[in-house]
Parts: C-alpha cells; sequence; structure tokens
C-alpha cells in the first residue's frame, strides 16, 4: 500500500465524552499535590506547603519549615552575653527591640538587675514603636496579598514614621540592637519627645486612612470573615498565644497577666475576639495599635514627669563605668578592660523571661555555666508554635483562603527557623 | 500566702514522690527534676489535676551537659492559662539511651518541638508519629546544638549534581 492510501481516519467516528451532564456527575477525580513556596510571592515568610488538593479544597497540608535557620543558638553559645544581642534582632526583623528586650531581661533576671525606671519607661516605649511596626507589616502586608495596594502603602508609610523614630533612639532602623543588659544604648535625643507626638499624629491619621478603606471593604472583608477559625481549645492544646489567641476571646496578654517593666502603671486595654476567624484577628491587631500608641503617649509623659537620670543601671559587672573614673582610677580602668574584652560573668543557673511580643509569648530561656559564654540560649518562638496548628484552621477551607490564613499567622521566618 | 509554684511543686511531690528527684525555684522560676520515664504520668498530673491546670505546654526543648551523667536534660514550661502560673520541669537523658516518651497524647503542641529536640540534639521520643528533621534538612549529618559538634564543620552538598 502506498502512503497516499491510507485507511481514512474518521475523526466524527471517536466516542466523545463532552456532554455537559458530567459535570454534575460524580467524576472520579484524584487528589492533586501542589507545592508552594518557599519562595512564593503571597506569602511574606519564607516557608514551603506541600498542600493536598481535592479539587480547590485544602484536604492536607504539611508545612515545611526552617529555609532561613542560621544556627541563632550555636552561635549564641560562642560569643560572650553581649554578643548574642545583635543576634536577637535579626528573630523577629519586624520588632527586633522586643526580642533584644526579651534577651536581655532574661540575662537580668539571672544576674539579679533591677534597671532603673527612666529605663523602664524609655524600653517599654521602643517596645510598644516596635510592636506598632510589626503589626503594620502584618496587616498591610495582608492586604498586599489579597491584591489590595492601597492599604498596604498606608501601613508601609506609618511603619516608616515608627523606623524613623527607631533611628532617633538607636540610629538603626531594622536592627536596633538598642536594648543591653542592664539599660538601654543611651538616653533618648532631646527633641526626641516632640517628634515623637508629631509622628504618633501622623500613625493616627494613616491608620484612619487604614480603616477607611479596608475595615468595611466588602471584598477585604469576605476574605477574612470565617475563614482560618480555630477553636479555643485547639489554641490552649497547641500553645497558640498572641492575637490569634486573644480573638478566640482569651484575654491572655503577658503584658497584663505578668506585668513586667513600668505596665502596671500604663493604662491600656487588652482587645479580644469572639469568633476566631481572620477578621478577629484583624481587628485585634488594628485595635493594639492604637492602643500601643496610647501607651507611648503614656511614657512620654511619665519620662517628662520623670525628669533626667540615669538609663542605665550602675552595675560594674554589666555596665561600663563612667569615663571620668576609667581615667582616673585603677580600678575601674581593669573593669572597663574586663567589661569590653569579656564581658558580664553571669552566675551558674537558669531562668525563663516571656513577655509578649507582636505575635505572642516570646520567651528566652538562659542557661549559664558561670562563665561569661552562654551554655544555652532558647528563644521560644511565637511563630513556629503558632504556625503548628495551621492545618486545623486551613483544612477544608479553600486554596485561596490559605493566603489570608498565613498573613494572620505572621510567620516571621528569622524567628521562626532562628 | 504559698506561692503557686511551691503549691504546685508540693502537691506533685505529695502525689508522686517516686518520679520527683528534687526541686528548685531559683531566681524566683519554680522547678520540679523528674524522672524520664515518669514523664507523660507527671506532665498528666499537673494538666488534669484541680487546682494546678497546667493547660499550656509554652516550651519545650533540651540542654546538652556536656561532661555530666546523664548528659542530656529535657526542659519543659508549663502555663496555666486559667491560673496564669507557671512551671518548669526537666528530666534527665543519659547519652546511650537518648530516648524519652513523646508528650503528644498529653499536649500536641509537643509535635514540633519534639521534632526541633530530634534534629538538633538527637533525642528519640517514643511514640512520635512523625519524626523528622524540623529546620534541617533530611541528609543533614549531626545534631548540631550538641556541644561535640563544631561550630565550623561543614556538611557535605547535597541536591542535583552532587
Amino acid at each position: 500500500m502506498s502512503a497516499g492510501e491510507q485507511e481514512p481516519h474518521w475523526l466524527t467516528e471517536r466516542t466523545r465524552d463532552t456532554s455537559a451532564d458530567d459535570l454534575h456527575g460524580d467524576l472520579h477525580t484524584e487528589h492533586q499535590i501542589l507545592n508552594m513556596g518557599p519562595s512564593h510571592p503571597a506569602s511574606h515568610g519564607t516557608v514551603k506547603f506541600v498542600i493536598e488538593l481535592d479539587g480547590e479544597t485544602i484536604v492536607n497540608i504539611d508545612t515545611q519549615v526552617g529555609y532561613l535557620h542560621r544556627g541563632f543558638e550555636k552561635e549564641c553559645e560562642s560569643g560572650t552575653w553581649y554578643q548574642a544581642i545583635p543576634y536577637t534582632d535579626r528573630l523577629n526583623y519586624n520588632s527586633a527591640i522586643l526580642c533584644n528586650l526579651g534577651y536581655c531581661m532574661a540575662v537580668e533576671k539571672l544576674l539579679g538587675i533591677e534597671t532603673p525606671e527612666r529605663c523602664q519607661w524609655q524600653r517599654v516605649m521602643a517596645g510598644e514603636l516596635a510592636r506598632i511596626a510589626d503589626h503594620l507589616t502584618r496587616c498591610g502586608a495582608a492586604c498586599l496579598e489579597l491584591a489590595a495596594m492601597t492599604p498596604f502603602l498606608y501601613g508601609i508609610e506609618a511603619r516608616e514614621l515608627t523606623w524613623d523614630l527607631c533611628e532617633m533612639l538607636c540610629g538603626a532602623r531594622v536592627t536596633s540592637n538598642y536594648v543591653r543588659i542592664g539599660g538601654v544604648k543611651h538616653e533618648m535625643p532631646r527633641d526626641f519627645p516632640a517628634r515623637c507626638r508629631d509622628h504618633i499624629a501622623k500613625i493616627r491619621g494613616l491608620l484612619a486612612d487604614f480603616d477607611e478603606v479596608v475595615t468595611g471593604n466588602r471584598i477585604f472583608v469576605d476574605r477574612l470573615r470565617g475563614t482560618g477559625i480555630i477553636s479555643r481549645e485547639d489554641c490552649i492544646r497547641y500553645g497558640v498565644t498572641g492575637p490569634i489567641l486573644r480573638s478566640v476571646g482569651v484575654a491572655l496578654d503577658l503584658r497584663k497577666q505578668e506585668p513586667y517593666l513600668t505596665y502596671e502603671q500604663i493604662d491600656f486595654d487588652v482587645p479580644v475576639g469572639s469568633v476566631g476567624d481572620n477578621y478577629d484577628r484583624f481587628l485585634v491587631c488594628v485595635e493594639e495599635m492604637s492602643q500601643s500608641l496610647r501607651i507611648v503617649e503614656q511614657c512620654l509623659e511619665a519620662l517628662e514627669k520623670l525628669g533626667p537620670g540615669p538609663v542605665n543601671v550602675d552595675d560594674p559587672r554589666v555596665r561600663w563605668p563612667a569615663k571620668g573614673r576609667v581615667f582616673n582610677r585603677m580600678e575601674e580602668l581593669i573593669q572597663q578592660f574586663k567589661s569590653v574584652t569579656e564581658g558580664p560573668r553571669v552566675p551558674a543557673g537558669e531562668a525563663y523571661f516571656a513577655l509578649e511580643s507582636a505575635n505572642g509569648e516570646l520567651g528566652f530561656y538562659i542557661v549559664s555555666d558561670g562563665s561569661a559564654v552562654p551554655w544555652k540560649v532558647r528563644c521560644r518562638p511565637p511563630s513556629l508554635i503558632n504556625l503548628q496548628p495551621l492545618p486545623l484552621m486551613v483544612k477544608g477551607s479553600l486554596l485561596a483562603d490559605l493566603i489570608p490564613t498565613f498573613d494572620f499567622v505572621n510567620m516571621i521566618g528569622g524567628e521562626c527557623d532562628r | 500566702m504559698e506561692d503557686f509554684g511551691s503549691l504546685a511543686l508540693r502537691r506533685l511531690l505529695e502525689a508522686m514522690p517516686a518520679a520527683v528527684h528534687g526541686t528548685h525555684a531559683q531566681v524566683g522560676d519554680a522547678t520540679a527534676l523528674v524522672r524520664a520515664e515518669d514523664i507523660v504520668p507527671v506532665m498528666r498530673f499537673l494538666r488534669d489535676t484541680q487546682g494546678l491546670e497546667f493547660d499550656m505546654l509554652t516550651d519545650l526543648t533540651c540542654v546538652d551537659h556536656f561532661g555530666e551523667t546523664p548528659r542530656f536534660e529535657m526542659v519543659y514550661h508549663l502555663y496555666s492559662v486559667a491560673k496564669n502560673h507557671r512551671l518548669r520541669v526537666k528530666a534527665r537523658v543519659p547519652e546511650e539511651k537518648a530516648h524519652i516518651d513523646t508528650l503528644i497524647p498529653v499536649w500536641p503542641a509537643a509535635n514540633w518541638l519534639e521534632r526541633e529536640v530530634w534534629d538538633m540534639y538527637g533525642i528519640r521520643f517514643h511514640g512520635h508519629p512523625d519524626l523528622r528533621r524540623l529546620l534541617l534538612y533530611e541528609e543533614f549529618q549531626g545534631h548540631p546544638l550538641r556541644k561535640d559538634y563544631p561550630k565550623e564543620k561543614r556538611q557535605p552538598l547535597v541536591g542535583p549534581g552532587n
């Protein structure tokens, strides 16, 4: 048979399954595995999800963390107690000051040091500015990832203002390295209170704009309401803290439960939600920002009332002696030399200190063998522990709901993976 | 008035004297040192006893006391949401039998934290359903937070082409 004499192949004779009835029938479908991440534009955090999908519904999800592991604990165990402070900046880089603070206060607890009152007010103030920056990032980025660019820019503009203030306090915007064992880096600049009040007013304005664009926005609310729900019992069994726990109605805030620094003297409210969905989390964060602004204002007032004073504890174990004494006395000169070369020696033992960070309970468990080098520095990362029950929040929901849920878990890679 | 930490320690000692080696409250942190074999019953007691109600496992980690025997120490931090109090429970684990029972049946929060301890310290957890490494990758050799793991140690390259 020559090439031109092939049997004709009639398309019309093929059986074709194009009947629309099949769409309503029970089709045999297989679950699909979708890899999302580790670097995905809709997740602000380096994390990989292996998602089992039935159509668009999430059947199962495996969260794989660790992409940002830098060996925080191992590094801390090879430097002095002071050299660990810059590493704590890199835990939660949205609110670095709170991480500095948690570590330094754990060391102070083991040393038995009480910081001066002026230092405590400044720490509270700086910590609340960091909390605002963190919440702004969370809420702003959540909007961006739900395709709302404008509120993201409002949020980032407000965050810039908090970073300006942070820069005034310590010279750095993001990696602050502000808090010291037994104090803070230095007294705030003289024009700080005026600039801070000015910026608070601007931040309030931006938050109002943000609120107007987003909080009542039908599209935004529909994406958040009823998604990512977790129950109160599951939160507690999984050790979840922070805005997620408060969104289910548990008013657990360590600033109230275990008041540290000067929080006992400060008037502020702890907002709680009722349903425990993403919308509640969003509202809790927005309200916490205005509460934090209130706290900053109270700190400024208290600092003015308090008048000038030391911001560092006068303890030669942890802080350098005053220069006048160093240059005139032998003992202080030796002390300065020892402080610079090896830093403080922390008494043998263990201590755990936890504070309320923007994500929940940020704890530091430190173990000392009495030397100038930490034996162990454990960071209890709220991001990691809050991320663990993510499957409970998203199983059975649409793939698209994973995005806002993950946004409001606010996993920060640096702190989660350390 | 007796503070909550010492109350919790006293009640634990009364209920399970054989399981508790000792207690201390350095810098105000109430701590119980318990036998590793009894970790699950001790935790169940602390969680379920009226008046203690440690409903939250805040943190779980390990310390390598290199040079001492037993070498490892599991450290659990508990918190009571209902009572707003804390307790630390520790259990020593020897190097040659580096394993302890999992706490997942008591608190599911233990899952990832135990995986992290396995990853970093090489402690195995009996009954853990999914004891994979958490932060590092499967091909990683060794357990880096052990004190005899040198900080500068290099790992073999993994991935396509290696």
